[in-house]
């Protein structure tokens, strides 16, 4: 049996799917930053995919090499936001906060 | 492609599935943040099979051992309160998302299995070695051709960081409150011990 490119970009659309329902579907601020970081991990898939049919040069594997650091960033900065916001409501639920709205 | 790199795919590539699922899916956090540790495992045995095998080692060190590790701390910071108890308001939403979504994938993927394109040569340097995905042929590529955008990503967490430290730091009005009262009371302790001690230094002196 042969691996081509197609089935490991429908493996990065599975999960990029999975994740983006997760996102849409999950009332917890936890369970929401994991649904990121899986969308974002299924995006590298799919780069570094691409690359792999492309090796003469390694945009698609530097590219990934950014994503990677640019989702520990955020990961950083959205914890900080749920440890801030579970202090001023004690609550992680993402329908409750609305000090922002109107 | 040989066999074995055929069951390598089927196998992470399952694994990483059944970890977001999992991820997505569980009640409480904590389950879902060992999900997020089986997916990302599994991702990096997939690069493995892309033949990136810098990055599958960057997978593991910097997903598997400082995000899921940075999630585990905070899950156990906030405790019982990081589980949410689920609206049953959202059913009809859920199925509703679950369907479209679904539908979507199968199509996508539908559409993608199959399709297969021509294997190039891969990189190599002037000794004739194959460097791709290796750490000499990324280092190259990154400190060659992507110079400006890695030392911006390190100013960026840096800057993440202090972000972080900030935002995680700041009090809320009540909590500003109770410091406030706490060093009022301090205050008042220090004053009356002094007090106390000037006393007790008139009374030695005469």
């Amino acid at each position: 049996m042969d691996v081509g490119i197609g089935e490991y970009l429908a493996l990065a659309s599975i999960l990029f799917g999975i994740g983006a329902m997760g996102f849409l579907t999950r009332r917890n601020f936890l369970i929401q930053l994991m649904s990121i970081e899986v969308m974002l991990n299924s995006v590298n898939v799919m780069l570094v995919a691409f690359n792999r049919y492309q090796p003469s040069n390694h945009d698609g594997q530097v590219f990934a090499f950014f994503v990677i650091a640019i989702a520990a960033a955020e990961a950083a900065v959205g914890l900080a936001i749920v440890i801030s916001l579970f202090r001023l409501q004690k609550s992680v639920e993402t329908d409750l906060p609305s000090a922002l709205k109107h | 492609m040989s066999t074995s790199n055929f069951v390598l795919f089927l196998v992470s590539g399952g694994l990483a599935i059944v970890g977001a699922i999992g991820t997505v899916a569980s009640r409480k956090p904590l389950r879902a943040a060992v999900a997020l540790l089986l997916h990302i495992i599994a991702l990096a045995a997939l690069y493995l099979t892309l033949h990136a095998e810098l990055l599958a080692a960057l997978q593991l060190l910097v997903y598997a051992g400082a995000i899921v590790v940075l999630f585990v701390f905070v899950i156990m910071l906030i405790g019982p309160a990081a589980e949410v108890p689920s609206n049953p308001r959202g059913k009809i939403t859920r199925l509703l998302s679950l369907v479209v979504g679904g539908s979507v994938m199968a199509t996508v993927s539908f559409a993608l299995v199959g399709h297969t394109a021509p294997r190039l040569p891969m990189l190599r340097n002037e000794a004739g070695e194959n460097i791709f995905g290796t750490v000499e042929g990324m280092g190259v590529a990154i400190y060659q051709q992507a110079l400006v955008p890695f030392e911006l990503v390190s100013a960026a967490l840096l800057v993440a960081i202090i972000g972080a430290i900030a935002i995680a730091r700041s009090r809320t009005p009540q909590e500003q409150a109770v410091v406030v009262e706490r060093q009022a009371e301090r205050i008042e302790l220090a004053a009356a011990r002094d007090a106390e001690l000037a006393q007790a230094t008139a009374k030695v002196g005469s």
